[in-house]
């Protein structure tokens, strides 16, 4: 059973969170002619902005209602109102995502009769543009419940509720913020080489994948479709990856009674196999050839892989679901997890994440965890540790800003395991060194029971 | 928030501003916030220009007391570079629960987060920002950091500029404000002398003040504290012994410029690093000072030799670059830098200026920039990302200059462009930094890519036979390859045919 230790300091040190309006405006992003806006005074917008632009290396579409210290007094209905009607004319949004702040929030806005009330009283003008709004203050939660609310708000204000009429060739996907632009193309062509067709809601690999268009656009250019998500009703299985995504397939499955299924991870051989396994089952096809090699060639950089994890300390931190992937593939290589933190320990995955204890807390956290470990798994905020401590970081999740594509990093099914099965055995293989007399001198370095692990003595 | 809206009346009120001295007293009397339009507002917050004045004074430890967001998502994000302590780039936050805000515990948190930093990381001082949530929910601050001072014996700063008060500039001006309540003036340095000077408003960027430096210390002035880059608390705390102050970025640290002239008596100029003739006339303005001060007039002409010496060795490096960058048109879109002088060292080059804008230029800097223009139209106060994607997709320039922001639009439109704003990667002042500039444009604009990502996939567009298709014909075994695979798909060039 896995210990859930709460946080107990008052100073976060360096943080490992990122903002849940910053997960509910990423999971905006995936949708196409998307503009998410967060309700708060500039600031909220410019830090989220650049943290994106960072991490993406793309133009983000993001935009502010602008609060100020009079706003604040009087209230910011007015403030949503001109920031929803100034997008619409200048950018002809076909969904504005509206995310809440902390300060919004704190104040005790009624966003949603708000923006009922504009709905109301100016139908007209806004035809054409979706308006869904997330509660997401900032002092609670981070990226995984802001983006899994972003999707539940656009399931019950888009999708149209109600038994339809099925269409048997369709799947309805609904990833985790955790897959990256390569994991979605991926998985989409998994379903497709099954006959099937999928939706993915949201899609950032039609939105973010990083392309040049043509021409100017102030709106993210692709994505999933409003139509798309009107008519998820009629899919005829949904599949959830993630836990924090059960919340928003249960809510598609009340309004539509589409089933879903739910992975907690595509990441590992029998995640892949079991998802494999369902797609052949719902499709009545056979396993085609092309995936059958990409499991033998999984197997294979199993056999060659594993002189390398076996017996290796994980220092890990990440959000829980994130945790759970990346956990659970480093104990499947054979490593074990000596340090783990994460953002929450409200989610129920957390209970299946293969380590003895995980803190709730930060990156500071981690630093003090870690030492002894072989290897840092977090994002690029890692950095400093991975210096001051002398030990390899491998750089997962968000932010990433220090490495480029990592959007374009593949790590689920059986082609993104072999390839995070190669990555990390390499990263290993370079931090390796030559053995020195001194290491090995029998006299100096024996161990005897119920001392603590020899390795934990020699890296300092 | 009585005295914070006092404190920002004040700093708005700037006599020494050239931009407020031209305004009429009910302009003034409106500061220089411009309101924001909901839906169409880009930029930072006051909390934002508060940290960025004052994160790069580095072993002081940085406590934001907030929810997440306001330090979750901004830390280690500015290339300023320390020349020692590491403790400015770890970020310290409160990261308030809805718990701690519901019940009100905001206060008793952040006290005792200031003890644990104390204990953990014995800093020089701590920095505690508020923020909006904070300032909502009444917390104060100033209490907090006062009873947290006399209790751990430590200076504890508070710093009052949460993120409605309004934009990044005001809170550069708020950051400002606190040092000179809480920091300068406490420290009494024993070696002071005649030619310690204060550079204020320098972030050293990519490190590129101790391109700088080496000058100053040649000519044997003393940098006391440079505020905030690379600084250190105890820099900053004795800062008001020095002799002569200069002003590098007007618009954050003009005020605390003329606070400490009225107050020291530190006589201060406004001037730049950025470009030749700027680097040797603030050279020049700092002996001057200095000497009117009572050091020794014979600096005067060390500093005329050297500014001689560095001026021939920079030109001549620059001019090798005039037969490559010759004709180039250049598109400057920043407000940050204080440009006229780049321009001018641009120009001289044989590059042409074909726009910029003037949003945070004097008066008196826009008519030296529009004596550079081809074209006294090509100035702007702020350009759409729409209009500017329009001007470098029409290839009415050959490269931008520009921060961040603004990057994908080059980008996106096949330009080439340069970040001359904080998060760049090269150092850019004194007269090597101009030379590297000059560098880093060529090597931007004469990248082999631009051919490349601008060319049209040559299967796009009417398709052609066999004998039309690329390949070098010397490389035979390309050439077999590219036979191959035209021979295995038939299908394809049938229907080619019947299209044609």
């Amino acid at each position: 059973m896995t210990r859930i230790l709460p946080q107990t300091k008052s100073a976060a040190i360096n943080p490992l969170k990122s903002s849940q309006p910053l997960g509910a405006a990423l999971a905006f992003l995936g949708i196409d002619g998307a503009v998410p806006l967060f309700h708060g005074a500039q600031g909220c917008t410019s830090f989220a902005l650049v943290l994106f632009v960072r991490h993406f290396k793309e133009t983000i579409p993001l935009q502010t209602t602008a609060m100020d210290e009079i706003t604040i007094i009087l209230g910011g209905s007015d403030n949503l109102e001109e920031a929803i009607f100034n997008l619409k004319t200048r950018t002809t949004p076909k969904l504005i995502g509206v995310c809440t702040t902390a300060l919004v929030e704190t104040r005790g806005e009624d966003c949603a009769g708000d923006i009922s009330d504009i709905r109301l009283r100016r139908a007209e003008e806004l035809a054409g543009t979706e308006i869904v709004l997330a509660n997401t203050p900032d002092f609670a939660g981070a990226l995984e419940e802001g983006w899994a609310k972003a999707v539940t708000a656009m399931i019950e204000g888009i999708t149209k509720p109600g038994e339809r009429a099925r269409q048997s060739k369709k799947i309805a996907i609904l990833p985790g913020w955790n897959l990256t632009v390569a994991d979605l193309e991926h998985l989409r062509e998994m379903v497709e080489s099954f006959g099937l067709q999928s939706v993915i809601l949201p899609d950032l690999s039609g939105s973010l994948d990083g392309t040049v268009p043509d021409h100017w656009v102030p709106t993210t250019y692709g994505g999933t479709s409003i139509e798309d998500i009107r008519e998820l009703g009629t899919a005829e299985h949904c599949i959830a990856i993630g836990e924090h995504m059960r919340r928003p397939a249960e809510v598609l499955y009340k309004a539509t009674g589409v089933p879903y299924v739910l992975f907690q991870s595509l990441t590992g051989l029998k995640g892949a196999d079991q998802f494999v396994s369902l797609l052949s089952a719902i499709s009545g096809q056979p396993v085609p050839a092309s995936v059958r090699r990409r499991r033998a060639q999984l197997q294979d950089a199993l056999l060659d892989g594993h002189f390398h994890f076996g017996g290796k300390k994980i220092a890990i931190a990440a959000e829980p679901d994130q945790l759970y992937q990346f956990g659970a593939f480093f104990v499947d290589m054979g490593c074990a997890i000596t340090a783990a933190v994460t953002t929450t320990g409200m989610s129920k995955i957390l209970e299946k994440v293969p380590a003895e204890s995980i803190q709730v807390g930060d990156l500071g956290d981690l630093e003090s965890l870690a030492s002894g470990a072989d290897l840092l798994v977090t994002h690029s905020h890692g950095r400093q540790a991975s210096k001051r401590l002398g030990i390899p970081l491998m750089r997962i999740g968000f932010p990433v800003f220090d490495r480029l594509g990592s959007q374009h990093r593949l790590s689920i099914l059986y082609q993104g395991t072999r390839d995070l099965v190669f990555e990390v055995a390499n990263l290993f293989q370079a931090g390796r060194r030559a053995p020195t007399p001194d290491e090995l001198d029998p006299f100096r370095k024996r161990q005897t029971p119920g001392e603590p692990d020899a390795s934990l003595l020699t890296r300092h | 928030m009585t005295s914070l809206s006092a404190k920002i009346q004040d700093v708005f009120d700037e006599p020494a501003c050239d931009k407020n001295r031209g305004k009429d007293v009910r302009a003034r009397k409106e500061g220089c916030a411009r309101p924001l339009t909901p839906g169409a507002a880009a930029g930072g917050c006051a909390f934002d220009g508060a940290k960025i004045v004052l994160q790069p004074i580095t072993d002081v430890a940085h406590l934001v007391h907030a929810p997440l967001a306001c330090e979750g998502n901004s830390w280690d994000n500015r290339g300023a570079a320390s020349s020692g302590p590491t403790l400015w780039r770890t970020s310290f936050t409160t990261d308030l629960t809805e718990l701690d805000v519901v019940m009100g515990r905001g206060e008793r948190k952040l006290f005792k987060a200031i003890r644990e930093i104390k204990e953990a990381y014995a800093p020089a001082a701590v920095f505690v920002y508020s923020t909006c949530v904070t300032a909502l929910i009444g917390d104060d601050i100033e209490a907090v950091c006062k009873r947290a001072a006399e209790k751990f014996g430590l200076a504890v700063v508070p710093v009052n500029a949460p993120g409605l008060a309004g934009s990044k500039n005001l809170g550069n001006k708020l950051a400002a404000e606190a040092l000179l309540d809480h920091v300068i003036g406490t420290v009494e340095p024993d070696d002071a002398g005649p030619y310690d000077i204060n550079v204020l408003g320098e972030f050293n960027l990519s490190g590129e003040f101790w391109l700088v430096k080496p000058l100053l210390d040649r000519l044997g002035i003393r940098v006391r504290a440079c505020i905030p880059g690379d600084a250190r608390y105890r820099d900053v705390a004795s800062a008001h012994s020095a002799r002569a102050a200069m002003v590098v970025c007007s618009t954050a640290l003009i005020t605390l410029a003329r606070k400490m002239d009225e107050r020291w008596d530190i006589p201060f100029f406004e001037g730049s690093f950025y470009g030749i003739s700027d680097t040797s006339e603030a050279l020049r303005n700092i002996a001057e000072l200095l000497v009117r001060k009572g050091a020794d007039p014979e600096i005067l002409d060390r500093t005329e030799r050297l500014i001689a010496q560095q001026e021939a060795i920079a030109w001549k490096k620059l001019e090798a670059y005039r037969p490559r960058l010759q004709g180039k048109r250049v598109l400057l879109n920043t407000g940050g830098v204080k440009s006229w002088s780049l321009v001018h060292a641009l120009v001289e080059i044989g590059m042409e200026i074909v726009g910029t804008s003037v949003k945070k230029s004097t008066l008196e800097d826009k008519v030296r920039i529009k004596q550079m223009l081809k074209d006294d139209n090509d100035t702007f106060e702020q350009m759409s990302a729409r209009d500017l994607y329009a001007i470098l997709s029409g290839g009415k320039a050959d490269i931008m200059l520009s921060g961040g922001r603004t990057q994908f639009v080059a980008l996106k439109a096949k330009m080439p462009w340069l970040d001359i704003n904080q998060e760049r990667q090269h150092p850019y002042a004194g007269y090597d930094g101009m030379v590297e500039l000059v560098r880093q444009i060529d090597l931007a604009i004469h990248n082999p890519i631009w051919r490349q990502v601008r060319e049209r996939p040559p299967w796009d567009g009417p398709i052609h036979g066999y004998d039309a298709l690329p390949g070098p014909s010397d490389d035979a075994e390309n050439l077999h390859a590219v036979q191959e695979t035209a021979g295995k798909a038939p299908t394809i060039c049938v229907s080619a045919e019947e299209i044609r």
